[in-house]
């Protein structure tokens, strides 16, 4: 590890604020990246068993009641 | 249809013939000739005014500016080029048509050039006086722009051509094409200001000159495609 | 090896090998950035002239190269489907819009605040950052002219266009930028000013591309399979899936 104390590993010299900042949005862009594909995956699927349920007449359970 | 095609003109005839009949057409509207220039105009006032009178300071940023303004009022007519004649119907037509729509394309790319960048090419040293461009660089600015408005012509033909038939086209084919109007850009301010300093213009010339030549070449297969595209949608 | 390319064409299949792959894709994919994130922020010696700012190369380098791969991933996508018209290639290629959208966003960010601690500036128009911008605006294009067609078939096949276009011009804006760089920088510093990079600081960078190459994948595949959903969403096998899905 090159830094000492874990204030260094933040500090970084003064160009801590530019390091972290760039790697805290890249790294929110990537979770965003990766998440909404499942979102929408999930949206579709559950949409679609909400709709075959009611065309079968079945119960709608919380999680689809929407 | 086999009647059309026995009967049906030669390409070059063909072509002839729409070259012609967008010309008179546009002709019959000279204000919308008119309506680039006067943009041209009212833009190259807007530069003193938001940057001061200066002289010196206009003529060092007269060539970017001249293009940029060139730009502008190309991507403002880059979507009549064929917006008309999809509306009613006459685009179909020529989709249909026998003649290879890659020379058709050109015709009409041709029409629209010479109604819009060529006249700007022709008027632009009133302009480039009125923002005390030096004078032995008017030479390379009619030239560069000659050259330049052609390529932005058949680049707009494309965006204009994916986007004909959209509803809500707007401000769309301007994010499209302005992308590839940048090397233009480049290119064609850089001729200017090297005749500015004196130096030769020609190889940026001759730059832009291959580029039109990529233009001619590729272009129209694109805008086949695209309208071919949008019609069909 | 044809039933291969004829498979490739049914969604069901498609569906189900991007599914397989991804199980173990993705998480090779997190170990692979948590390795190279860690090891560059915390295990390498800083830079002689620009000290810890330098770290950003673990992600902005790897970000700029994917978003420009993927650019040509999308273009060779939209012309299988604009020649083979294979349906599955314009879900692809659409899927690759919005990864390269994203990528190119980081690329640009990462590089402005680089440029602050070492040129003093946010913005810098230098040939590099100004393509990744061109870059920007080529995949924002794609994305705007396939929201504007109603049309959603008539939507990929102008994409598929566009982006083609946008491949021939690559080049030419890029060497276009570049040598308008040189003419107006008389003395150009060269954005990675160090020839040589010692090795201690190229493997978490080769590891970080690998990581990104992978990452473009997986959110292509994840993608696609969102995409196939969504156009198969009446057909009987996705019914069924939909029945079956537990969240």
């Amino acid at each position: 590890m090159y830094f000492e104390t874990l204030e260094a590993a933040i500090a970084m010299d003064g160009h801590g604020g530019f390091v972290w900042s760039a790697y805290g949005i890249c790294l929110l862009v990537l979770f965003f990246i990766l998440l909404a594909p499942r979102r929408r995956q999930k949206k579709i699927l559950l949409r679609l068993a909400g709709e075959q349920k009611r065309q079968q007449g079945g119960p709608i359970t919380l999680e689809e009641g929407k | 249809m086999s009647v059309a095609t026995r009967n049906a003109p030669g390409t070059a005839a063909f072509c002839l013939g729409l070259l012609r009949r967008q010309l008179t057409l546009a002709a019959r509207r000279p204000i919308e000739i008119g309506n680039p220039l006067l943009f041209f105009a009212m833009v190259v006032a807007l530069f003193p005014l938001g940057l001061g009178p200066a002289p010196d300071k206009l003529a060092g940023f007269a060539p970017g500016i001249l293009w940029i303004i060139a730009l502008l009022s190309s991507l403002l007519t880059s979507d009549t080029v064929f917006r008309s004649d999809f509306e009613d119907g006459s685009l179909e037509q020529l989709l249909l048509a026998p003649q290879p729509l890659f020379l058709s394309v050109l015709a009409y790319i041709l029409a629209h050039w010479l109604i819009t960048g060529f006249l700007l090419a022709l008027i632009s040293p009133v302009f480039a006086v009125m923002i005390n461009l030096p004078a032995e660089a008017i030479g390379a600015l009619m030239a560069s722009l000659l050259l330049g408005t052609a390529v932005l012509s058949l680049v707009g033909g494309i965006g204009a051509a994916l986007t004909v038939g959209l509803k809500r086209g707007g401000m769309l084919i301007s994010l499209l094409i302005l992308p590839f109007y940048m090397p233009v850009l480049i290119f064609g301010s850089a001729a200017v200001q090297n005749a500015v300093i004196g130096a030769p213009a020609g190889a940026y010339l001759a730059i832009l000159g291959s580029m039109l030549c990529l233009a001619i070449a590729l272009a129209p297969f694109a805008i086949a495609a695209g309208l071919r595209i949008s019609v069909d949608a | 090896m044809w039933s291969f390319f004829h498979k490739l064409g049914s969604p069901p299949w498609l569906y189900r090998i991007a599914g397989s792959i991804l199980r173990w894709l993705l998480p090779i994919t997190l170990l692979m950035l948590c390795v190279g994130l860690v090891w560059g922020l915390l295990f390498t010696a800083p830079d002689f002239r620009q000290g810890n700012s330098y770290r950003i190369i673990y992600i902005h380098v790897p970000a700029a190269v994917v978003a420009l791969a993927g650019y040509y991933v999308m273009a060779i996508a939209g012309g299988v489907s604009l020649i083979w018209k294979m349906k599955m290639a314009d879900v692809a290629m659409r899927a690759c819009a919005p990864v390269g959208a994203a990528l190119t966003f980081i690329a640009l960010v990462t590089g402005a605040i680089w440029g602050k601690p070492t040129w003093g500036t946010w913005w810098v128009w230098d040939a590099r950052i100004t393509s990744m911008l061109i870059l920007l605006f080529l995949y924002l294009g794609v994305v705007a002219l396939y929201e504007a067609y109603d049309n959603k078939e008539a939507a990929s096949k102008a994409c598929a266009v566009l982006t083609l276009v946008g491949t021939v011009n690559i080049p030419i804006i890029y060497k276009s930028v570049d040598w308008w760089y040189s003419l107006h920088q008389p003395a150009s510093i060269k954005f990675t000013g160090e020839s040589s990079i010692d090795p201690s600081m190229l493997y978490p960078l080769l590891l970080m591309i690998a990581a990104f190459y992978a990452l473009f994948t997986c959110c292509l595949l994840m993608n696609m399979r969102a995409d196939i959903l969504q156009r198969e969403a009446r057909t009987n096998w996705v019914r069924k899936l939909a029945l079956e899905y537990r969240a």
